[in-house]
């Protein structure tokens, strides 16, 4: 267990020995378990245990350096605060990052159960057991190549020399069941699905089966797709990846470097469609992984992003947020250069202005492609242009019949997407990224392999 | 100063030793200390320095053939002997093997560790060669100053660098002792140009293995020369239309795609997985004639070359395809024992805390006998990819790559620079289609991720020609 207090006095008085007056820490530790099957055998059984430190000194004249370490030991401190105290030579006198004005703000703790790892062997025994489920639900299943049933126990802490103490603890398990199916003179297809919880006893392994087998059943039928231009609706997991991946649109570090879509003066301006709204929440109940603060210590907090299809708010960490003239968001890394990033997406109607076309259903639609998953986003996204071109699994629909698309890309513009949406139909669903409805948008250009 | 020498020798026989006796087939040490270096400069000044290190060990243990070879594998940042055995009790804990009570350091059934290989000796001074901060942050800001006094309509422009040193040692119950350091360097230098609504960002990425002073010779003029230029084609280029088209591939990076659609298919993780359509096809063709194909790591100063690997065996130059026919898989030690395929040097890890796997380190498509020119010139209507983007590939081999700068080839032409273009297929149907090779191998250094994290590879070809493939656009 890292102990925060004994940690900060640690650092106090070392910083005090190297005469240096301001300085800050984050710290991890984590174990990890995760076991991996091969057709009824065990295949690969994994076990971690790791820490992590990033010590960063301001120099009199407030420039800073970093260091990071594996080393947590008194002697592991001494010296990532020394190389710390050294990089700081070389560090940015024209924006330099400070403190955070909230890391000593008291903060509320998030509420979750903290679950004690299962033995190895009864993980073994469930992915065993959810392997040999899946593999029995067709016969063209013939194996789940990519499984694992994993589970994590960390802390994290953060401190600073104004006297910030932050430290939280999570535990996570994870399931993911990605099956491979073939049928003679066919091509194999393939299908997944990903189940996350606090702790394996809790996970949904059934779910995960059903959803597993169901999808890899649905892209066997398969047929080729006319290139052309189509209405498509996005899934929750697939919006949320796209929405992701162009996130810069509301970064405001990537902002004043002029790699963002935005610009300073895009906030008040009309970004979506009115009936679309988007908030940052990491607190939210839904979100595994939820954190209270970010790697300056600020609190995290629900953000709006999008009001009513406006650009409402970036972003934002301390130093960006002084820049800016407003108040760090919870959103910071750490660092020389304090990155910034979202936290888990909740996309969802503006209160008041409808959901678009409520007649469009995807049970009933005809020529329609339906975007399951979209996938190799580190490639066909260009950020800083705004354009995609990305591969995806999806069906056509005929009928609100699916029939699976064999191999396709789907590309756009995402400013473009984002005033093209149709509807927002249903529910939102939770993902391990956000919450989202399915996303109706029209006019995206599909390429197939249709002669 | 070196951390790993001979004095761990009789911790990790110790530590073998107990694996042995509590029941373990096999039992391998991977211990690292790593010492890494990151420098970014945007526009006119350096905006990060960040330096970090780490210390850690990964244990695997495996069973033995009526087991399937299983195994087990437990990463640790503790390195004293109390944090070694209580990773290695894991590792055997998940195995259901323990640790015999009383003095469980018998050697009994282990023979011990053979001399040292000690690949490292003459690399003790790499690191302090390598160059300071300073020097660095003045070479980045060389390249940015090049690249305004280059560029047109620049909004963003960024270097940077990163130094990768490596200290590791490979301790097996065969008697495997080995000791190696290892120097990876990159430089990269990107831009973002924009005007108006028109935008393009344009990278090139260098790196190096083995060599500390390589920055100090890198022309960051003629780089930003190059990336000015490509940005400037790029700015106003048109979205591609979508289709089937005849494709040449450029060479370097254009390497990348058989890496993705076809080189994964042949590491022994995919046959042991079921997932490689070529694993029963030894002998047999599996591309057009038109390609021969290679992985080595012993390049001198190719980005994935090595000394050994992250298992301590010296690599090999092992022939994928000859001709079109299936000679040979990349396996490692896990892929020997389970497929039967035998060990080329190819056992890679990222670090510590992943086991290793059969990974690739450099390569690429033989060259042939035609130019450039002739691939173009036998194309009607098609698409020239001379700077490949990333890529990836999916557990059906279905792949994807995006396309950087591509140009519209009309009647054996060059014609006019097209964005936004994504290539899709998958190795089955594309690698017969490889119907020309041009005679200007090269080489480009990138990084690959895979299983066992992120690995240092060289890719490579000469410029090829596919007949027909489905190119993404709008």
């Amino acid at each position: 267990m890292l102990d925060p207090q004994q940690l900060h006095d640690q650092l106090e008085q070392l910083a005090s020995s190297q005469g240096i007056s301001q300085w800050d820490m984050g710290a991890t530790s984590s174990t990890d378990l995760s076991v991996q099957v091969d057709r009824g055998e065990p295949r690969q059984l994994k076990g971690a245990q790791r820490s992590a430190v990033t010590v960063r000194a301001w120099s009199a004249d407030g420039r800073v350096g970093i260091t990071s370490s594996t080393d947590l030991s008194a002697d592991g401190l001494d010296l990532a605060l020394r190389g710390a105290a050294e990089a700081s030579a070389f560090g940015d006198l024209q924006e330099p990052p400070g403190l955070s004005c909230r890391s000593t703000e008291p903060t509320e703790p998030i509420e979750r159960p903290i679950r004690e790892a299962q033995p190895i062997q009864e993980m073994l025994s469930t992915l065993l057991d959810a392997e040999r489920q899946l593999l029995g639900r067709h016969n063209s299943i013939s194996t789940v190549p990519y499984n694992g049933l994993s589970e994590r126990s960390g802390e994290r802490i953060y401190l600073n020399s104004l006297g910030a103490r932050r430290h939280e603890r999570l535990s996570s398990s994870s399931l993911y069941l990605y099956a491979r199916a073939e049928q003679e003179g066919r091509k194999p297809r393939s299908s997944g699905a990903v189940r996350l919880a606090h702790g394996s006893a809790e996970l949904d392994v059934q779910g995960c089966i059903d959803e597993a087998a169901e999808l890899t059943i649905s892209h066997l039928d398969y047929a080729p797709i006319d290139t052309g231009s189509y209405t498509c609706v996005f899934s929750p997991d697939a919006f949320l990846d796209l929405i992701g991946a162009f996130s810069n649109i509301f970064n405001a570090r990537a902002v004043l470097d002029g790699l963002s879509l935005s610009s300073r003066e895009s906030l008040g301006q009309q970004l979506a469609v009115p009936f679309l709204s988007l908030w940052d929440d990491a607190r939210h109940p839904a979100n595994l992984g939820a954190t209270a603060f970010d790697g300056e210590g600020t609190p995290t907090a629900r953000l709006p992003l999008i009001d009513g299809g406006v650009l409402s708010h970036f972003l934002h960490s301390e130093g960006t947020a002084r820049q800016f003239g407003v108040s760090p968001t919870g959103h910071a890394g750490m660092g020389a250069k304090v990155s910034v990033g979202p936290d888990w997406f909740e996309v969802g109607a503006t209160p008041g202005a409808g959901s678009g076309d409520t007649s469009l259903d995807r049970h009933r639609a005809d020529g329609v492609v339906w975007i399951d998953s979209l996938s190799a986003l580190h490639a066909g996204v260009k950020a800083s242009q705004g354009a995609f071109s990305l591969p995806f699994d999806g069906w056509l629909l005929k009928g609100g019949e699916r029939r699976s698309i064999e191999a396709a890309t789907v590309a756009g513009d995402i400013r473009t997407v984002l005033r093209s949406i149709v509807s927002l139909e249903g529910e939102p669903e939770v993902t391990p990224d956000g919450l989202c409805p399915h996303v109706w948008v029209e006019g995206l250009a599909i390429t197939g392999e249709a002669e | 100063m070196s951390f790993l020498d001979s004095l761990w020798r009789q911790r990790l026989e110790l530590l073998l030793g107990a694996g042995r006796a509590a029941g373990a087939e096999l039992v391998e040490v991977f211990l690292e200390r790593g010492d890494r270096l990151g420098v970014l400069a945007e526009q006119e000044r350096v905006t990060s320095v960040s330096p970090s290190f780490a210390t850690g060990a990964g244990i695997r243990v495996f069973l033995g053939a009526e087991q399937g070879h299983r195994d087990g594998f437990v990463s640790t940042n503790d390195l004293s002997e109390k944090g070694l055995l209580r990773a290695l009790d894991q590792a055997l804990g998940m195995l259901s093997l323990q640790r015999p009570g009383g003095n469980s350091s018998t050697l009994s059934s282990f023979q011990g560790l053979a001399e040292l290989s000690d690949y490292g000796a003459g690399k003790q001074d790499w690191l302090g060669r390598c160059p300071g901060v300073q020097t660095i942050a003045d070479r980045l800001l060389e390249g940015t100053e090049r690249l305004e006094h280059h560029g047109q309509h620049l909004q963003a422009r960024r270097g940077n660098y990163s130094r990768d040193w490596q200290e590791v040692m490979v301790a097996a119950s065969d008697g495997t002792f080995a000791r190696d350091l290892r120097l990876h360097q990159t430089l990269g230098l990107s831009v973002l140009a924009a005007d108006g609504e028109h935008r393009a960002g344009v990278a090139r990425r260098f790196g190096s293995t083995d060599l500390p002073e390589d920055l100090m010779v890198w022309d960051a003029d003629g780089t930003a020369s190059d990336i000015a230029s490509s940005s400037a084609t790029m700015l106003y280029a048109d979205y591609v239309d979508a289709g089937t088209y005849p494709v040449v591939l450029a060479n370097k990076f254009g390497g990348v795609i058989f890496h993705e659609a076809c080189g994964h298919l042949l590491e022994t993780t995919q046959i042991e997985r079921g997932t490689t359509p070529f694993a029963e096809r030894i002998g047999q063709p599996i591309a057009h004639e038109s390609v021969t194909a290679i992985d080595e790591g012993l390049s001198p100063q190719s980005f994935g070359s090595l000394s050994m690997d992250d298992e301590g065996q010296v690599p090999q130059r092992t022939t994928l395809i000859e001709n079109g026919v299936l000679k040979a898989f990349l396996s490692d030690r896990a892929g020997e024992l389970r497929t039967g395929q035998p060990r080329t040097g190819s056992g890679r890890r990222q670090s510590y805390s992943f086991a290793a796997a059969s990974r690739m380190r450099n390569t690429f498509i033989a060259a042939g006998p035609h130019s450039p020119q002739d691939l173009i010139g036998s194309i009607d209507r098609g698409l020239y990819c001379k700077v490949m983007g990333g890529g990836s590939v999916g557990p059906t081999g279905q792949f994807n790559f995006s396309v950087e700068e591509g140009y519209l080839i009309e009647d054996g032409e060059l014609g006019k620079p097209v964005k936004g273009a994504t290539l899709i297929g998958d190795a089955e149907t594309v690698m017969p289609r490889i119907s020309m090779c041009a005679n200007d191998l090269d080489l480009a250094a990138g990084f690959c991720g895979s299983v066992s994290g992120s690995v240092y590879v060289t890719v490579g070809q000469p410029h090829v020609k596919v007949d027909a493939i489905t190119v993404g656009g709008r």
